[in-house]
């Protein structure tokens, strides 16, 4: 909100709040405890910042949530009332964007969640639909594919099904592979001492 | 120094001395504080022993745990005193933050001799952050302190703005709170004797600190 509405009908912006509550609080003869503000700004900032923290690790892996802020100062020193405000909106903001982010990957988590479950009840439905574990927010590898069994015969027979992949890769094919190139390469040198070209 | 001597002497670490905090900061910023020890001790190349300790942690350092690292209290708590003094965390990193992300980038805590791998190992096991100063370069006690108009750090070609947050010994601003530290002051190879100092932010417990200057002044004193 940019601004509010006094009781004049005047409009008051907040920017111009801490330079109202002087005068008034001069014509009340009443002395303004800042430092006490500052901390306090000091704690709601401790607080939206250990609220961050969990929805950034919450979200990490998942989808990306809004958490820097850039720095008020180059150096270290004491912010005043204005830059700690500053501060604490910001991370209100980041903490109010990084929940509808999660909100909003929920949400899709769940539809496709439902997609796959209408997938099983009905492939032929889905044909060639691709959802994989990380659509349904589930750790791994894998997916659901909507294919037809018997390749061509199956298509023109509308023989379809969802196939389960079997997950990740084994690290052991990978292992494999990179013993494969010195193997590849030891051999071609053996090659070429023994005189003949490859 | 016969063998015996040398094992005799591994864990004995002088207790940390504790040094002052301006009071006007001291009241913006309850719980802040510094701490350190001072050893005999000369820069080098880490020991087998070091190296190995390193290799251990890195072993026990993970991605996950890097992503819940700002989760845990001590972390967490020197990434709301950034926060609060303007800085940026994701930007100018805490230092376990800093060593946390190295280790993921590097594949391992990478050795760089002494006095900045005992160091690391404490900053990693503890989360307190640690600094190394030679404290034959220093005058008297360490302190935290916001510098006048006109202050730089020795070295430094520009004047520092008023207010900056240093450290200091009782002449002179020694480092940026969280920043470089002024020429001669680090610790080179002339050092024969080295400050570890602590700064503990609201949220650190004393525990943590005094564990970790004893891990660090411990590590130096056995090398």
């Amino acid at each position: 909100m940019d601004g509010r509405f006094d009781s004049g009908g005047g409009v008051i912006t907040l920017s111009g709040m801490p330079r109202l509550l002087d005068q008034t609080l001069q014509r009340l003869d009443v002395g303004v405890d800042e430092r006490e503000a500052r901390l306090q700004l000091r704690r709601q900032i401790a607080r939206l910042e250990a609220e961050l923290g969990g929805l950034f690790a919450e979200a990490f892996g998942h989808t990306e949530v809004p958490h820097r802020i850039d720095s008020l100062a180059t150096a270290p020193r004491v912010l005043d009332l204005g830059e700690l405000e500053v501060v604490r909106d910001r991370l209100a903001d980041r903490v109010a964007e990084a929940r509808s982010a999660l909100v909003e990957r929920k949400r899709v988590e769940e539809e496709n969640r439902e997609l796959v479950e209408r997938m099983l009840a009905a492939p032929q439905n889905f044909k060639w639909v691709q959802v994989s574990r990380q659509d349904l927010g589930l750790p791994g590898c894998g997916h659901w594919h909507s294919r037809p069994r018997l390749g061509p015969i199956g298509m023109l027979m509308g023989w379809w099904r969802v196939k389960v992949s079997s997950g990740c890769p084994l690290a052991g094919r990978l292992a494999a592979v990179e013993h494969e190139v010195p193997a590849r390469q030891a051999e071609d040198a053996e090659t070429r001492e023994a005189g003949f070209c490859t | 120094m016969p063998a015996g001597a040398a094992s005799e002497r591994m864990g004995w670490v002088p207790p940390p001395r504790q040094g002052w905090v301006a009071p006007h900061i001291a009241s913006e910023f309850p719980g802040l504080g510094i701490a350190w020890v001072e050893v005999e001790a000369r820069p080098g190349r880490s020991s087998q022993a070091v190296r190995g300790r390193l290799r251990d942690l890195s072993d026990r350092t993970y991605g996950s745990q890097a992503i819940r690292l700002r989760e845990r209290p001590i972390p967490w708590a020197y990434r709301v005193f950034f926060r609060q003094i303007g800085l940026d965390p994701d930007r100018t990193r805490t230092p376990v933050e800093q060593l946390t992300l190295d280790r993921l980038h590097d594949g391992g805590f990478r050795s760089h001799g002494l006095p900045a791998d005992a160091l690391n190992v404490a900053i990693v096991e503890t989360g307190v952050a640690l600094r190394a100063f030679d404290a034959e370069a220093l005058e008297g006690g360490l302190c935290i302190r916001d510098t006048a108009p006109g202050e730089s750090l020795p070295g430094g070609a520009a004047e520092m703005a008023g207010g900056t947050l240093a450290i200091a010994d009782e002449a002179r601003p020694i480092g940026l709170l969280f920043g470089p530290t002024g020429e001669g002051l680090g610790v080179e190879k002339a050092t024969r004797r080295i400050a570890i100092a602590a700064v503990q932010v609201k949220g650190v417990p004393q525990i943590a600190v005094e564990e970790a200057l004893w891990m660090a002044a411990s590590t130096l004193e056995a090398a």
